[in-house]
């Protein structure tokens, strides 16, 4: 199992993989970590006749944390969890990108990859839009800023067009409580549910609650309603059902080999709780 | 048909070169060019480990990654651990707890177990399994590959691994 021949470029500099795609333009596609984009080669469900390895570009790599955290398209999921300061600022990160894949895998994966690929089982996605994130794309025409919660179209399509590279996704420093709750079959799994989730606390009610759920749909699902229906609550009771029931209301799982409609609905509703009682108590 | 690309690698210590198609995968380029058949071709797929190799500091599944990707790297793979002295602790380990039936899985667990023990040197057992998750074993119920590994780490930081302290309890790592 190898791909057809391809070509291989491998630039030190932005500028230097734009000029690639700039001369083979739909014939040349860039690789991270090459964990998603290597197994579609291999099955020859995508061809590419020109690939451009983004390993050696420096600017797209480094983590810097302040008030805004900026992360590099090509920090691996292994450099994110291994990061001491962003680890300390945003948790949550960590906490989800442990559960994504194996040890292996998280040590070639990328942050850059794992959001641009447009696969409804990542889960940066989610995280993401759970986040208010915004990504940050350069081509030909310079750069462009599109919030991860307007990125995502359809699986596999996303707001990237295709001579743009994605460089560096940032955020503002979450406050408050978090938590990634996933539901998988086993370690490597991609989610039956996963469940995204920040809430901050005032005075033991609930002041903003954001929540994004993962593999539920062909996109990740960022439910304003679910997390409305927490406000000026304590998260418990009624107004925990409430919100899941906006958020059942806002997925559209498919039957497949994880299993039907009704089970992942089920799943979702049982992870989403969880979700949001570790992160309210972490508030 | 794409040119040939020359490959140099540093692998267990040595420089090998080679003329090699960029599409090839690592694990065909370590197996079939330079005849190092330590790590093994499982599923191919991304998901059994068998193919674990050391590339620059990393553990990475070898089927899931090009030649030309891993151009001027420096590999270890389960070949490289043991010393002119004899096999690394991890390896004496696997012997000494039965880590391993058919051994199909043990180049890919050994190679993977050595970087943990790196990164983590006195790990609890359920950071080994943790660490470990990345490799599939279709014989033992890996009850005795993390035995082996727990007892390698209890060696390699002083400690008698035949005493029945020698594996940390979760209690003494909080
Ligand atoms: C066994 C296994 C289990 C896995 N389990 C999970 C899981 O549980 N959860 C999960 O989220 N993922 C999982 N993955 C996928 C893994 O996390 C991938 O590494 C990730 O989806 C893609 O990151 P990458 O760096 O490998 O990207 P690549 O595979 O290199 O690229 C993926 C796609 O994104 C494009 N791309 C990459 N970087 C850029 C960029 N900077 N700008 C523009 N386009 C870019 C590529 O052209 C390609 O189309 C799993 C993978 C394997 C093999
Ligand atoms: S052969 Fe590489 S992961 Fe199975
Ligand atoms: S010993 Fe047979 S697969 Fe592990």
């Amino acid at each position: 199992m190898i791909p057809p021949a391809f070509e291989y470029h491998r630039p030190t500099d932005i500028a230097g993989a734009l000029g690639v795609i700039a001369e083979h333009g739909d014939e040349a596609r860039v690789i991270a970590g090459g964990h998603s984009l290597i197994p579609m080669m291999k099955l020859r469900m995508v061809e590419i006749a020109h690939l451009i390895d983004l390993q050696d570009v420096a600017d797209l790599k480094g983590i810097s944390v302040g008030e805004t955290i900026r992360i590099g398209a090509m920090v691996t999921q292994h450099g994110l969890i291994n990061d001491a300061a962003l680890s300390a600022a945003a948790p949550i990160l960590r906490e989800a990108a442990l559960q994504i894949a194996d040890p292996q895998v998280r040590y070639c994966g990328t942050v850059g990859g794992n959001v641009a690929n447009g696969d409804p089982g990542n889960d940066m996605p989610g995280l993401m839009q759970c986040l208010d994130a915004t990504f940050t794309l350069v081509g030909p025409d310079g750069s462009r800023d599109v919030p991860a919660r307007e990125f995502y179209e359809a699986a596999y399509t996303t707001a990237r067009e295709d001579d743009e590279i994605l460089t560096a996704i940032s955020f503002a420093k979450p406050a408050g409580g978090y938590a990634y709750e996933k539901q998988k079959r086993k370690i490597g799994d991609y989610a039956t549910a996963a469940a995204a989730v920040l809430i901050e606390k005032q005075g033991g009610k609930i002041t903003a609650a954001s929540i994004a759920m993962t593999n539920l749909s062909d996109i990740p699902v960022f439910s304003e309603a679910a997390g409305d229906a927490l406000k000026g609550t304590d998260g418990t009771g009624a107004a925990l059902d409430k919100a899941v029931a906006a958020m059942l209301a806002d997925i559209d799982p498919t039957e497949d080999n994880r299993g039907p409609v009704e089970f992942k609905k089920h799943v979702a509703g049982v992870i989403l709780r969880r979700a949001i009682a570790r992160a309210v108590d972490r508030a | 048909m794409a040119d040939k690309m020359h490959l140099k690698l540093t692998i267990n210590g040595e420089h090998l070169e080679t003329l090699c198609e960029p599409r090839e995968l690592l694990i065909h380029v370590l197996r079939e060019r330079f005849n190092i058949t330590g790590p093994h071709i499982g599923c191919e797929t991304s998901h059994c480990g068998a193919c674990t190799v050391d590339l620059d500091g990393k553990s990475v599944k070898a089927c899931t990654l090009f030649a030309a990707q891993a151009q001027g790297a420096t590999i270890t793979t389960v070949e490289g651990l043991a010393s002119p002295e004899g096999m690394h602790v991890l390896q004496e380990m696997f012997r000494e707890h039965h880590g391993l039936q058919c051994g199909y899985c043990t180049p890919g667990m050994i190679t993977r177990a050595w970087r943990l023990l790196q990164e983590n040197p006195d790990p609890t057992e359920e950071e080994v399994r943790f660490g470990m998750a990345g490799n599939l074993c279709r014989c033992t119920g890996y009850q005795n590959i993390v035995k082996a590994i727990l007892a390698a780490a209890a060696i390699m930081n002083g400690r008698d691994a035949t005493a029945d302290d020698a594996v940390k309890t979760p209690e003494e790592v909080a």
